[in-house]
């Protein structure tokens, strides 16, 4: 049992925490602006095995990038934008798809994303409607995908198909494909994504990846879980700091509210929801080698543990801010913001109780 | 980073466990497992196993006698214990006065009180609460009045666990009424069988025997049961404190509490199908479980950390908030997984000797022990208490 970062780790995290203080883009219209530093900096090549061109990272990497991302609020998708498509890509590529579609996106000149969502299917990556068919030429694909994040700046999307043989397949659509029509918008927690449409889309042979993507989806979607629980976590640590130092400094009633019990112990409660958070985080981020019914029970109860805790989280912090807390010139209503929409992102508490539920049996 | 046990820890775990399985008396293991009260004879003999193989002493260096485990092997024990229904180790003497005694007592009463301890030959019980002085420990008003060699106690003391079988009491006293109130405070020893000494039970809401009143009318105390100097008592109880509070988590408890209660909603049947499946029940047992997951976790946090030389601090506050609210949610949820099962009372089988049928003694149980862990969140420093705690030395409020 050890909790404690490697000198590797160590360094990791002092660089992010530079590179995150010294990019604040907070109230910026989420501009992309750091994937280049990211791939300078090797964050692009960091969670993928070495011998597809990573350098090997595991879960507690990601969770020490994504806890900076969480308290500095980065924006640029880390996640959608690398940790899904290229989980992907690197378990099922052939030799010549890696070449061709995984080298450029861990080298940060390319841009990809993973479309997965669909509506009828909430959050259940596995009952969609999508379809691929087969023809003599290759493929066509047909349906629509729901909040595909980082769509519109992506060159090529990862897109989740279900073929005739009722296997699931996925399938490389470079953005610009004929009868490809996206609706983009951006979301409450300051990100882009999109709606997308597809009409007949035809894709050559090799735009298939691998056999049946069923478990390797699964696979990026937990470590996809895991990277977000660290991100919340990173949030809930700043949110939880930012309140405390409000409480500190705002006088009313001739003293600081920090002198107030009532006000005193709802911060304790903030904190109590952090560190067990912490602690679902850095469980899921350690299970990501287990075998998937293990990985993902303790993936699935990681997300609705933190799910609610960073609800109660965001909820807390505005009330405790009164109502500056309310405004969007405050700081922390960008964390409680991102702290509720964390929920909305790849399975919400219910979808992960259920989960959970489902695999609670009787001792 | 990982969450595992090295190979030894694991093998300490097997040791600990076929340790339980050999020398626990079965008649002691059914009683721990259907919740009955140990008798003070239950106790010993169970403490006498362990002091026998050295194992009574968790938390002692080697050098008093204890088997100088680190905090992970004494929470492998802690959890080998619960599952395995073995009583938990009376804590007055062995937990808490004893590591008072070696960090702030005189040779002479370490060699005279630690051997005593270790051999079981002494039954401690607590003398700090007092009917006006609860959370707010340092208003006691017991008084201990110098006479040559002796001081002359007068007061009372509450709350006092298992009182009716202690014959020594760890006390706090004011022996100084003009200081500052925390100031003024000292840390006596005192012989139970002393004259001027009475002990009334506090029967609670559970029907149970387990508290007492002690009444202190001119107790006659030598000065050398005095631990520390004079005024000194404040920093002992400060020290014993956060020694109380470490393992208050009870998570060993928790686990073996859910446990239970899964194994109870898969029998119970509701409208035809188990209690289990309904989902405003099993939504709460799931609730349950991510919250014990997560404790597992902060509890390792907090064991590694630990091990690794730092205090546990404030972080062992939150443990005990989030310990005692699981485990009270727990005794809630296998009450109600009872149903009508959960109202008969059965005292003379609980807290006595008597018979009950074999199916009801399994449940007879749950109902009062619901009402017992009402408890945990008020001892050891109340939840709240715990929170000013947290507020003030972990966030500087």
């Amino acid at each position: 049992m050890d909790f404690s970062y490697s000198d590797e780790q160590r360094m990791l995290a002092d660089t992010l925490e530079r590179l995150v203080a010294d990019s604040d883009s907070v109230g910026d219209a989420a501009p992309i602006t750091l994937w280049h530093t990211f791939a300078e900096l090797g964050l692009l090549q960091l969670p993928f095995a070495e011998h597809v061109g990573g350098l090997g990272g595991d879960g507690i990497d990601v969770t020490i990038v994504m806890q900076a991302f969480g308290r500095g609020l980065v924006r640029e998708p880390y996640v959608a934008g690398l940790l899904l498509p290229g989980t992907l890509l690197a378990r099922l590529a052939n030799s010549a798809q890696r070449e061709r579609w995984l080298s450029p996106l861990l080298g940060g000149e390319y841009r990809m994303t993973l479309a997965w969502q669909e509506t009828a299917a909430r959050y259940d990556a596995h009952a969609i409607s999508t379809r691929a068919r087969r023809q003599a030429d290759g493929w066509v694909l047909d349906g629509s995908k729901q909040g595909v994040m980082a769509a519109a700046a992506a060159d090529a999307l990862v897109v989740t198909a279900r073929l005739d043989d009722g296997l699931l397949g996925a399938f490389l659509v470079p953005n610009d494909s004929r009868g490809l029509a996206r609706r983009d918008y951006t979301t409450l927690d300051d990100r882009t994504a999109s709606d997308i449409q597809l009409t007949g889309v035809l894709l050559p042979h090799d735009a298939r990846l691998g056999d049946d993507a069923s478990d390797t989806l699964d696979a990026a979607l937990a470590l996809g879980r895991a990277a977000l629980c660290a991100e919340a976590v990173g949030a809930m640590q700043a949110a939880c700091d930012q309140t405390l130092a409000y409480l500190k400094e705002r006088r009313q009633f001739g003293a600081p509210l920090a002198g107030f019990q009532v006000l005193q112990h709802r911060m304790v409660d903030m904190h109590l929801n952090l560190e067990q958070a912490r602690s679902m985080a850095i469980l899921a981020a350690t299970s990501l080698e287990r075998p998937a019914g293990e990985r993902d029970y303790r993936v699935s109860a990681a997300k609705a543990y933190c799910g609610e805790a960073a609800r109660f989280v965001a909820e807390q912090a505005i009330q405790l801010h009164g109502a500056m807390g309310m405004t969007e010139e405050c700081r922390i209503s960008h964390y409680a913001r991102q702290l509720i929409m964390f929920d909305h992102h790849l399975g919400d508490v219910d979808h992960h109780l259920e989960i959970v539920s489902e695999r609670l049996t009787a001792a | 980073m990982n969450l595992d046990f090295t190979p030894e820890e694991q093998a300490f775990r097997r040791e600990v466990r076929e340790f339980l399985a050999a020398e626990l008396p079965d008649d002691i293991r059914e009683r721990v497992r259907l919740g009955r009260r140990l008798s003070a004879d239950d106790h010993l003999r169970w403490q006498n196993v362990l002091s026998r193989r050295g194992w009574l002493a968790a938390g002692w260096p080697r050098e008093h006698g204890g088997p100088g485990w680190g905090p992970v092997e004494r929470h492998i024990f802690d959890e080998e214990s619960a599952s395995a229904h073995a009583p938990t180790v009376v804590p007055f003497g062995v937990s808490m006065v004893a590591p008072v005694i070696m960090k702030f007592g005189s040779e002479a009463q370490q060699r005279h009180y630690l051997p005593r301890i270790l051999a079981n030959q002494d039954w401690w019980c607590q003398g700090y609460s007092e009917p006006g002085a609860g959370s707010d420990l340092a208003s006691l008003r017991t008084r201990a009045v110098r006479d040559g060699d002796h001081y002359i106690v007068s007061g009372q003391k509450t709350w006092t666990t298992l009182g009716q079988y202690a014959n020594m009491m760890f006390c706090l006293v004011r022996t100084d009424p003009e200081a500052k109130k925390q100031a003024g405070i000292s840390f006596l020893l005192i012989d139970m069988q002393s004259p001027g000494i009475s002990v009334r039970p506090i029967v609670t809401l559970d029907g149970a025997h387990e508290v007492n009143e002690v009444f202190l009318d001119e107790v006659r105390v030598p000065v050398a049961n005095r631990i520390g100097e004079e005024g000194q008592g404040w920093t002992c109880a400060k020290f014993l404190l956060t020694h109380e509070r470490t393992g208050i988590a009870g998570l060993g408890h928790a686990k073996q509490a859910l446990r239970h209660l899964k194994t109870l909603a898969g029998q119970i049947r509701h409208r035809g199908r188990p209690l289990l499946e309904l989902p405003s029940f099993r939504q709460r047992m799931v609730k349950a479980e991510l919250e014990l997951m997560a404790l597992k976790v902060t509890h390792l946090r907090v064991l590694a950390s630990a091990r690794d030389g730092a205090v546990p601090g404030a972080v062992s506050s939150l443990l005990k908030v989030r310990g005692s609210e699981l485990r009270q949610e727990l005794s809630e949820l296998t009450r109600r997984a009872l149903g009508p099962e959960a109202l008969p009372f059965f005292p003379g089988f609980l807290y006595g000797d008597e018979a009950l049928e074999p199916e009801r003694a399994e449940y007879a149980a749950a109902g009062a022990q619901y009402l017992n862990r009402r408890k945990l969140s008020i001892y050891g420093g109340s939840n709240e208490i715990q929170k000013s705690i947290v507020a003030k030395t972990l966030l500087g409020m």
